[in-house]
């Protein structure tokens, strides 16, 4: 059996919404160098909907394909749907990952959700501080 | 087009490797300890095999030892060596931080049963010195073993320097010679090398056998008990096929050694020069004391995994040292030890050259290599950040 389903290969050949989103009001970073994985993906939420979205990524081909599925599964979504995303979603979307790179759409998973944060404190919207416990301080963003 | 450059993994065979094994799979099957007669023949080719090998490395044949591979040798050599000190009540070895990991975890499991390592500073360029293994030898040392050749780095060790050393001081010296046998001039008696170990993958020869060279008077343990092959040291019905092939495939790359590394390394500075217009990448390993197979980059801000797997897409080959193509969360061991931090050791490529290796392949990776680092650094946040001055180069 490959190391990885062919899913992985199409996202980490042909990545989707690869590149930057210059007018993003959401920006979200996770994973450091050390490590050998860094996620950063753009939002531009319009009207409570994800109208575009970007990403950029160090990493492995796992990490790379993660994060163009995980943009995939919440572009033109409704905001809810970028906060209800879960590494679980991305990795079932992606016909599955091997164990020890789980963590690859777990990183996706954090990298919106911290994205999303960042669009709500920009905006000053108020939100749900439990919602973002696992991302809230960004201590391994560098 | 198809281009194989991971020959520090392992090798096609050669057609006289094939040919030598054939007959020992096919109509001289006997077990070689059987008295009839094709039993004999069998046992025959053994020891044709045995004296053959013994010639390629200067040693006699009675030095030469079996094994199913590189990492049982280097665990033989290690523990023999370990008990001859043990008995003697001198528990000290040394070795370097860059050995493969049979020596590394074979030294670990020595740690845990008292026995202290001192493991030599490779330096940034990933190389030591005579000099270096002379002044960590103390009254206690029992063995000194380092490797010939870098596997990852391809760095070539002072080994005769060492050899003398060691001989001067009356400590035992075995070599990790995987890499070097078959690919540049090996000569236990030459070079004071008191046990080598060597594997017949790594120059054409079939995976599955290698062997141990102990010197006469170094007094082998054996890790397999059971029958009384190869003296009693190593158990287990011969590996007749294989052994036949290794010996074929051993003369084969000793006859030609020089016109092969010749040609090798022309291909290799050909590829080095090349991949050195990569910006903010840097050639790992012994510039000078080189393996003429082995090219090795660190490329800035991106990781080796995806680089392989984007390089495979394109039909090359290669390896890294990256963390994620060996599952654990360190990048090789290495590099670390020549110096590199974290994200530049994850960004590494190892690409391995032979004598098949032809001028259009090479010419094939140089064009493909820049544009899939350039492709892969487009995407990387990381490099973004370096170009745009948010955060400094490290290379």
């Amino acid at each position: 059996m490959a190391l990885y389903s062919e899913k992985v290969m199409d996202h980490f050949r042909n990545p989707r919404n690869v590149g930057v989103l210059e007018d993003a009001n959401g920006v979200g970073e996770v994973g450091n160098a050390k490590c050998g994985d860094i996620m950063k993906i753009y939002l531009k939420v319009e009207d409570g909907v994800i109208a575009d979205v970007k990403f950029e990524t160090f990493g492995c081909g796992s990490a790379i394909a993660s994060s163009s599925m995980a943009t995939e599964l919440i572009k033109g979504k409704p905001l809810s749907d970028a906060l209800t995303l879960t590494n679980q979603a991305v990795t079932e979307a992606l016909d599955g990952l091997p164990a020890h790179k789980i963590h690859c759409s777990v990183l996706a998973e954090e990298a919106i959700k911290r994205a999303v944060l960042d669009y709500y404190k920009r905006e000053g919207i108020e939100y749900d501080k439990d919602l973002f416990k696992d991302v809230e301080c960004d201590h391994d963003a560098d | 087009m198809q281009v194989y450059l991971d020959n520090a993994a392992t090798t096609k065979m050669s057609r006289a490797a094939i040919d030598a094994m054939i007959p020992y799979l096919d109509s001289v099957y006997a077990n070689p300890s059987a008295l009839h007669s094709m039993g004999q023949r069998a046992k025959e080719a053994l020891e044709e095999a045995r004296a053959s090998v013994a010639a390629c490395l200067g040693a006699r044949s009675d030095e030469i030892y079996f094994t199913s591979g590189g990492s049982e040798a280097d665990n033989q050599a290690i523990l023999s060596a370990a008990m001859i000190g043990a008995r003697k009540g001198k528990k000290h070895i040394v070795t370097t931080a860059f050995e493969h990991h049979a020596v590394l975890h074979t030294l670990a499991k020595l740690e845990k049963q008292g026995f202290t390592v001192t493991y030599l500073d490779v330096g940034r360029k990933g190389n030591i010195t005579a000099q270096q293994v002379a002044d960590a030898i103390t009254e206690e040392t029992c063995l000194v073993t380092t490797m010939f050749a870098n596997n990852e780095i391809g760095s070539v060790l002072p080994i005769a320097e060492i050899g003398a050393v060691c001989r001067e001081r009356k400590v035992l010296f075995h070599t990790d010679a995987v890499q070097a046998v078959g690919h540049i001039p090996v000569n236990v008696g030459q070079m004071n090398i008191d046990m080598l170990s060597l594997s017949g993958h790594k120059f054409h020869g079939p995976k599955g056998v290698g062997v141990l060279y102990a010197r006469k008077g170094v007094a082998l343990s054996s890790l397999i008990e059971g029958g009384a092959q190869e003296r009693s040291r190593r158990a287990g019905t011969e590996n007749v096929a294989g052994i036949a092939a290794l010996a074929a495939a051993l003369r084969e790359a000793t006859d030609h050694l020089e016109e092969n590394a010749d040609k090798v390394k022309a291909l290799r500075d050909k590829l080095i020069c090349g991949l050195s217009h990569i910006p903010h990448s840097v050639l790992n390993g012994d510039r000078q004391y080189r393996l003429p197979g082995n090219v090795h980059f660190c490329f800035e801000g991106i990781e080796g995994e995806s680089l392989l797997l984007l390089l495979d897409e394109y039909g090359i080959e290669a390896s890294s040292g990256s963390a994620c193509t060996s599952g654990s969360l360190d990048p090789s061991h290495v590099l670390l030890a020549i110096g590199h931090p974290h994200e530049i050791a994850h960004g590494s490529l190892r690409l391995t050259l032979s004598e098949y290796t032809t001028e259009e392949e090479i010419d094939y990776a140089l064009d493909v290599i820049p544009q899939v680092v350039a492709r892969l650094r487009a995407m990387s946040p990381i490099w973004r950040d370096k170009t745009e001055g948010k955060k400094a180069f490290l290379l």
